[in-house]
């Protein structure tokens, strides 16, 4: 048998299929995240699950102009920096892509919504329009709204109110520890934790609120003795990356086995670091869930995700609504090009998702309103387990349309 | 490595420039002007003022490191705090203050120059790891700074402006791509060719001087360490014009601008170029950015290449491409260059095949640990292949092995013909 | 008064470990003249071989392979790199180290991927050695207190007490001297790299469990560890290890006591404004002890270098 001659075959057949494929047409969507560096695993983790959504929902069963068009995913790496971020957002217009998505780190979010904003204001006829999957400071969809940006990811404000649901209804609470990152996240968080905690549970005592600098600290065990030391029942924090895996390691190796509710505290090998001494201690807060899974559909659709991608997580559930809530839009407008109309068609979108439940995109501010669950890191009964490791994530509360009614800020101007 | 100046303490009182001289710079406007015309996208005009900057950023750090001899790891806070200073004038101009756009980099020059003055009262009194433990210790505090300092630094998000709110400058208001590269330009030939006058100036030469021997310098009766703490100020300067350019172009600054890894890729930068050659950052910044944007486009592994690039420039050619290409100016001197075209070029196939075919290993390896799971199909150099299985690397390593032994067995014959090159006496 | 025991406790941990990274990147430094910024990376590098065989044999056999590993690699790099570069200058060896930090960053990455790696602890000292008013002490710190001392002793007997040591110490002052002397300083030299580089590695596997195994790990320690070094004074083996425990310290108690400028302006007498947010100075008077803790030690030394160039016990100036 000749590998070499099978090889060429495919590679002929690779060129003929991509020549018919050519008859289609193609909606490039730009796809601006970290894939080199220290933030790599979540760029690339996110990029997968696009794929995988395009894939799966869109372009098989040929949901997008009946099958006449396709999305294709374009990735362009940003190196989680704000300026190689408008440096490939230029690239990626120049290639004549006017959909933009990213969602890693919220100071790149507010730089790229910022430069789309510029750039659609400069050219009128030729707008880009800027999807968010995960970037969750909540300015994005309040003080900085704008037209252009949309997203998909429930908002710090939004995690808090369902996390701080779940701590209202434990009784055994009564002193909550409050640290995170000092950044416009971290602080967010800390501002929603007490806003929230104040009006649902005035009896709890916040006996610490620190913010640590970001990404800086070495060794994080003098703060969880100092959280030790406070007596407090639980722990609330935001921190992601190298700063979660520290802050949790810590916080568990100085003896504190009460509750450690986190936004960013597994998958990304963060689950792999905690191991036994996280189960029934770590908390995530996050939009949609994976175990259980909200639809047999969805069951499906993660479990041909880990098919695909066995060395990744399904992570990010609420990036699996992108894509087909743009096809929506695009259906709605007939055309993929009227980037204008598409945008109004996506304000308001209802949408039944097979991961996140009953989902809409709100005019006021394009902050999506979805399925937000709290879960708890656990060994048993996991249909999707992270890094590998034998455990993972199982929803405990679930909130559906979590804070559709919460206000905002914002003062949307449209062209 | 050879910083040594060939020309004589004189030089400076003699005419700056000469008739002659005035050719090259002539020729490099002609080419900036021209450029736009080739090269017509908006991303190519993004990485050219990329590039632009980078060159003043690095010829100004080549003022310490290769005219001084000061090796900083903190360089990049003078062109952050001028950056930071100009997108705040910026928003200024937006809320009312009366400053045309092009004139914004005279603001950040100064405020670099400031914090130069400032910093280099007392980092400058010590040259060699004194000195260049100053500036990494300076550079941390102040890039921490950046995060504490919210209202100045705008935290972790930065700080951003519009430029198209200042006054309209002959009709132009900044908007297109295009407007720009010619402002970032028009400063790029201005500050390179004042940071040229610079290095001919007295003081520049005393510089020099100072670099290769302190004690000499002061017995002549220059105090090395005012000498110094000018250059840095010099330096400042322009590391705040570079800041200014920066502003300008992407209109928004964060503590990214400040941090030790830009400190770090501008020493990087410098010294590929050659630091020892006025002209070698601008060689090492465009080679730089090129890497960066162009390689960072088409491999996930473009910093292990740039990595590998550096450390092998720092082993085998320390004086950078501008010193490779000097290396070649006595060969042209005894107009005997000829000699080394057929074997360069006879070498030139089988060294690229050596060197892509070696990226080949490395990129399959790659794919092979870290690829997409159940996708083996891997497309490389246009060739689509399975690279699950060994053929596709053992084939890449086979093709490395012959082109490495030829590499080695034309060697010796570039060297003769080197030195052939090289010797005075000839058959001509 | 517990807690004070504990961070005391707690900032001695840190500042160890601090000083097995320093003590062989002074080691070199005074032997060699060059300020190794690679040496952070073979911390790291100690560190992820150790991960690779703790995965076939467990924590025990990589805390013995690892050290050893690092150090051939570092001697090697020595004899083939840092030699050939030596002949052209202290500026291109610093900048060899320079791009040598980033380059192994790369290689790790290319090889370990990019996220945190599953290091743990040996199950032998998985358990709280004691409890000080609620907080637990791990065995594993206590561990790496005895192992820290351990190289500490050691190094100090070698240096002082034999005859190896005293070549060394002759070398780095007189080293055309030695030589002529029939030892071979090109061969100490390229021991010293190794030794020093085996003990980052070290350090490395002692670190992983509880500061991450992760392809930043490097940049993190990386600056701290020359700032340690400069305040010591450069080649001072004491110096190492005062100014470690003073880092250590300083940032364990810097992080520990919520001292906030409120406090202290309040207290000298100025007046809280009351919208704080909209405030120019809002920052200056939200500054917190813990969010300067990361910054003392450069800021220490800067003072340092500007009062007392040669360090705190430093002979000379580099």
């Amino acid at each position: 048998m000749n590998k070499l001659n099978i090889l060429m075959a495919t590679t002929i057949v690779a060129s003929l299929t991509a020549g018919f494929a050519a008859a289609q047409e193609k909606v490039q969507i730009a796809y601006i995240d970290p894939l080199s560096g220290p933030f790599a695993t979540t760029g690339t983790q996110g990029l997968a699950i696009y794929r995988h959504t395009v894939k799966e929902l869109v372009n098989e069963p040929g949901a997008l102009l009946d099958g006449q068009a396709e999305f294709e995913m374009v990735p362009f790496d940003n190196k989680i920096s704000a300026k190689e971020s408008l440096i490939q957002l230029q690239v990626a217009m120049d290639q004549g892509i006017r959909i933009i998505a990213q969602g890693a780190s919220s100071g790149v979010a507010s730089a790229l919504s910022e430069a789309v904003a510029k750039h659609n204001r400069r050219n009128p006829d030729d707008p880009v329009i800027f999807l968010n999957h995960s970037a969750v400071d909540p300015a994005l969809t309040n003080d900085k709204c704008q037209f252009w940006h949309f997203r998909f990811d429930a908002n710090a404000d939004i995690k808090m109110d369902a996390l701080t649901d779940d701590i209202a209804a434990n009784p055994d609470i009564k002193k909550v520890y409050v640290i995170g990152q000092d950044y416009s996240f971290g602080k967010a968080v800390a501002a929603a934790a007490q806003r929230f905690l104040k009006e649902k549970r005035p009896d709890i005592e916040i006996v610490g609120n620190e913010l640590h600098p970001i990404g800086k600290v070495k060794d994080f065990t003098p703060y969880a003795r100092k959280i030790v030391g406070s007596d407090a029942d639980a722990v609330i924090t935001g921190n992601w990356g190298g700063d979660m895996v520290g802050l949790g390691k810590a916080i568990m190796s100085a003896g504190f086995d009460q509750p450690i509710y986190t936004y960013y505290g597994a998958t990304s090998g963060i689950t792999a670091a905690f191991g036994e001494e996280g189960d029934g201690i770590v908390k995530l807060v996050g939009a949609g869930q994976v175990n259980p899974p909200a639809t047999p559909e969805g069951q499906e659709f993660i479990a041909t995700f880990y098919e695909s991608f066995p060395d990744l997580d399904f992570g990010q559930p609420q990036m699996a609504n992108v894509a087909p809530m743009l096809a929506a839009a695009v259906n709605e407008v007939g055309n993929a090009t009227d980037i204008k109309a598409i945008a109004y068609a996506l304000e308001g979108m209802e949408y039944d998702s097979i991961i996140t439940g009953k989902t809409v995109m709100r005019e006021s501010d394009h902050q999506v309103i979805q399925t937000v669950t709290v879960q708890g890191q656990t060994p048993e009964n996991i249909l999707f387990e992270f890094d590998k490791s034998g455990r993972g994530m199982a929803a405990e509360t679930i909130v559906e349309l979590a804070s559709k009614d919460s206000a905002t800020t914002c003062e949307m101007k449209r062209p | 490595m050879s910083l040594a100046s060939k020309t004589p303490l004189t030089a400076g009182t003699s005419r700056l420039i000469s008739l002659s001289n005035t050719m090259p710079w002539a020729f490099a406007a002609l080419f900036l002007l021209c450029l736009p015309f080739v090269f017509q996208s908006n991303s190519a005009l993004t990485i050219m003022n990329q590039m632009a900057i980078t060159i003043v950023f690095a010829l100004s750090y080549n003022m310490l490191l290769g005219q001084g001899g000061m090796l900083s790891f903190g360089h990049a806070v003078y062109m952050g705090l001028g950056g930071f200073f100009a997108m705040h004038v910026m928003n200024m101009v937006e809320g009312g203050l009366w400053l045309p756009l092009p004139l914004l980099p005279i603001v950040g020059g100064l405020f670099g120059l400031i914090f130069a003055f400032l910093i280099g009262s007392f980092s400058t009194r010590r040259a060699g790891t004194v000195f260049a433990m100053i500036s990494l210790g300076v550079g941390e505090l102040i890039a921490a700074c950046s995060v504490i300092i919210v209202v100045f630094f705008g935290g972790e998000e930065g700080i951003s402006g519009d430029r198209t709110m200042g006054p309209p400058v002959f009709g132009y208001e900044f908007l297109t791509q295009q407007e720009v590269y010619y402002l970032t330009i028009f400063w790029l030939l201005l500050a390179t060719l004042l940071m040229y006058l610079f290095s001919r100036t007295p003081i520049g030469r005393i510089t020099n001087a100072v670099r290769d021997n302190e004690e000499r310098a002061e017995f002549l009766g220059y105090s090395q360490r005012n000498v110094r703490w000018i250059s840095f100020c010099a330096s400042g300067f322009f590391a705040g014009v570079a800041g200014s350019l920066f502003a300008i172009n992407f209109e928004i600054l964060t503590e990214e601008n400040l941090n030790l890894a830009t400190s770090g890729s501008i020493l990087l930068v410098t010294f590929i170029g050659g630091a020892g050659f006025f002209v070698g950052p601008i060689i090492g910044a465009v080679v730089f950015t090129l890497l960066q944007t162009v390689l960072g486009l088409h491999t996930e592994l473009w910093s292990l290449y740039l990595g590998i690039l550096f450390v092998s420039c720092v082993m085998f050619f320390p004086s950078g491409f501008a010193g490779l290409v000097a290396m070649h100016r006595r060969p042209f001197a005894l107009g005997k260059l000829h000699l080394l075209i057929k074997p360069y070029l006879k070498a030139a196939i089988p060294v690229v095949t050596s060197v892509l075919s070696l990226a080949a290993i490395l990129e399959i390896l790659f794919h092979k640990r870290h690829g997409y799971g159940g996708d083996h199909e891997m497309v490389l150099y246009g060739i689509a292949f399975d690279s699950s299985g060994y053929q596709a690397i053992a084939m890449a390593a086979v093709i490395a092995a012959i082109s490495l032994f030829l590499v080695s067995r034309i060697l010796p014959e570039i060297r003769a013909a080197w030195d052939s090159a090289n010797h005075a006496e000839s058959r001509t | 008064m517990a807690l004070f025991l504990v961070n005391v406790l707690d900032g001695l941990v840190t500042g160890l470990l601090l000083f097995m990274l320093c003590s062989g990147l002074t080691l070199i430094f005074s032997m060699m003249g060059v300020l190794n910024f690679a040496h952070a990376s073979f911390y790291m590098l100690g560190a992820y071989f150790a991960y690779q065989i703790s995965l076939v044999t467990g924590f025990w056999a990589g805390l013995i392979i690892a050290p050893l590993v690092v150090g051939v690699i570092g001697a090697g790099i020595e004899r083939y790199g840092l030699r050939r570069v030596h002949k052209f200058g202290h500026v291109p060896e610093l900048i060899f180290t320079f791009g040598l930090a980033l380059l192994i960053e790369e290689a790790v990455q290319f090889f370990w991927g990019k996220s945190q790696l599953p290091f743990s602890e040996p199950e032998a000292l998985d358990f709280a050695a004691f409890a000080i008013a609620g907080n637990a002490f791990p065995a594993y710190k206590v561990f790496m207190i005895f192992v820290a001392m351990g190289i500490f002793l050691t190094l100090l007997y070698i240096l002082t007490k034999t005859r190896i040591g005293m070549t060394i110490q002759a070398a780095l002052s007189y080293p055309e001297t030695v030589q002529n002397l029939g030892h071979n300083v090109p061969l100490v030299f390229m021991c010293v790299f190794g030794v020093g580089t085996a003990m980052a590695g070290l350090a490395g596997v002692i670190a992983g469990p509880v500061l991450g195994v992760f392809p930043g790990m490097a940049v993190q320690l990386g600056s701290i560890v020359f700032v340690t070094i400069v305040i010591g004074g450069l080649g001072s083996l004491w110096g190492a290890l005062v100014a470690s425990l003073i880092i250590g310290w300083m940032q364990t108690f810097a992080t520990a006591y919520d001292v906030t400028a409120e406090q202290i302006l309040t207290a000298i007498g100025f007046t809280k404004p009351e919208l704080i947010w909209d405030h120019p100075l809002q920052d200056l008077w939200t500054l917190t002890l813990p969010q300067l803790g990361p910054i003392l030690p450069y800021l220490l030394m800067v003072i340092v270098l500007v009062l007392r160039p040669q360090g705190l016990m430093g002979k000379r100036e580099s």
